[in-house]
């Protein structure tokens, strides 16, 4: 009765994870898919719109919008990248990678803290693409906070 | 199989990814082809007329065009080509009309580029951001980032753009104008004849450029 019981509760369990990790790879995949159409605005030389205000322009062609020569924005579909590549093998059964996800959507969260401290603060303006990222971390962000606390023990499988 | 799944997934999404942003990057740079910044272009800063060629072609053209003037913006990458292609005199001068809200700042902007010797990638770079700046309600931020690009002495461009000379110099080039009966933009002349305005559109430019061309040979 009790293995019967232990049973049912994994099963519960595991799709409640193939849920919660399909969800967060699909979040990644619009961010990916976010920050790669500014990566190729940013190489290509063309000048991002918002509407009808510069501040697209103003944030994307600050020098914070690079490192190193590097525009930002390729460096945020790298680690959506990542993200999604951990959220997917989660969602099939990989434990390892639970962990790893966990500390990358946190990493983001920390550099998109960053990121607004910089609009709001030292560039006085806000980039449309750039809060819908951001938002996209925090919903992220929230779904690791909020992660059943089965879906938690797992992770240090 | 399932063991296989997420791999194939994910080279799916990588694949996708890179292909995609490969193909719109090429799109872009396709439909935005990258300035050709040249490090002199014969203009002689403070000069009046901003003036791209020699002085002896068989074809002078002579624009007087408004920056945020949509079909001024459409014809200024064919004058580029046709300029190579043939050679020409291009003389361009200031008209901004009054109805487009960012046109003279823009002009001045492109004046106070001139007086550091960058008139003509100013010029090629307002008509190529047209639609970003031009319904823009901070033009200015758009126009001092331009200067940075094209790695212009910010301060002076400002203190420029502000300056009475620079709005004399567009005010000049606007009455110039208005005495020779340009009402409307674009307004060229090839060889001192005005070009009608259907021949104004950039499909049938070219042909108008072609006839002065042919008809100035024999004479030259």
């Amino acid at each position: 009765m009790k293995k019967n019981q232990k049973a049912g509760s994994t099963r519960q369990r595991s799709r409640w994870e193939i849920i919660f990790y399909s969800g967060a790879a699909l979040i990644a995949l619009v961010g990916l898919g976010e920050a790669t159409y500014l990566t190729v605005i940013s190489l290509s030389g063309e000048t991002a719109v918002c509407g009808n205000s510069a501040d697209c322009f103003k944030v994307l062609g600050s020098s914070y919008a690079k490192v190193g020569g590097i525009p930002v924005a390729s460096l945020g579909a790298l680690a959506y990248f990542i993200v999604f590549t951990f959220a997917t093998f989660a969602a099939f059964d990989y434990g390892r990678v639970r962990k790893f996800f966990t500390w990358t959507v946190l990493a983001m969260f920390a550099v998109t803290l960053w990121l607004l401290f910089v609009q709001a603060f030292r560039l006085h303006a806000f980039c449309q693409y750039c809060l819908f990222s951001a938002a996209l971390v925090f919903l992220l962000t929230g779904l690791v906070v909020a992660r059943p606390s089965t879906a938690q023990s797992n992770s240090n499988l | 199989m399932k063991r296989y799944a997420p791999f194939i997934i994910v080279i799916l999404v990588a694949a996708v990814t890179v292909g995609s942003g490969a193909f719109l990057y090429r799109a872009k740079v396709a439909a935005n082809p990258p300035l050709k910044i040249p490090k002199a272009t014969g203009e002689k800063p403070g000069e009046s007329a901003h003036v791209l060629g020699p002085p002896n072609a068989a074809v002078t053209l002579e624009e007087f065009g408004d920056f945020q003037c949509p079909p001024c913006g459409k014809l200024s990458e064919p004058i580029n080509q046709l300029q190579k292609q043939y050679n020409l005199r291009v003389i361009y001068r200031q008209f901004p009309l009054p109805m487009h809200a960012h046109a003279k700042e823009a002009a001045c902007a492109a004046e106070a580029a001139g007086r550091q010797g960058r008139f003509w990638p100013m010029h090629d770079l307002l008509y190529r951001e047209q639609p970003a700046w031009s319904n823009s309600r901070d033009a200015r931020t758009i126009f001092n980032a331009y200067a940075g690009m094209l790695q212009l002495d910010l301060d002076r461009f400002k203190k420029d753009m502000d300056s009475s000379e620079v709005q004399e110099q567009v005010e000049l080039d606007q009455k110039r104008g208005a005495l020779i009966g340009v009402r409307t933009t674009p307004t060229i002349f090839l060889n001192n004849q005005s070009v009608p305005p259907e021949q104004l559109k950039p499909e049938n430019f070219a042909t108008a450029v072609e006839a002065a061309v042919k008809s100035a040979k024999p004479s030259s």
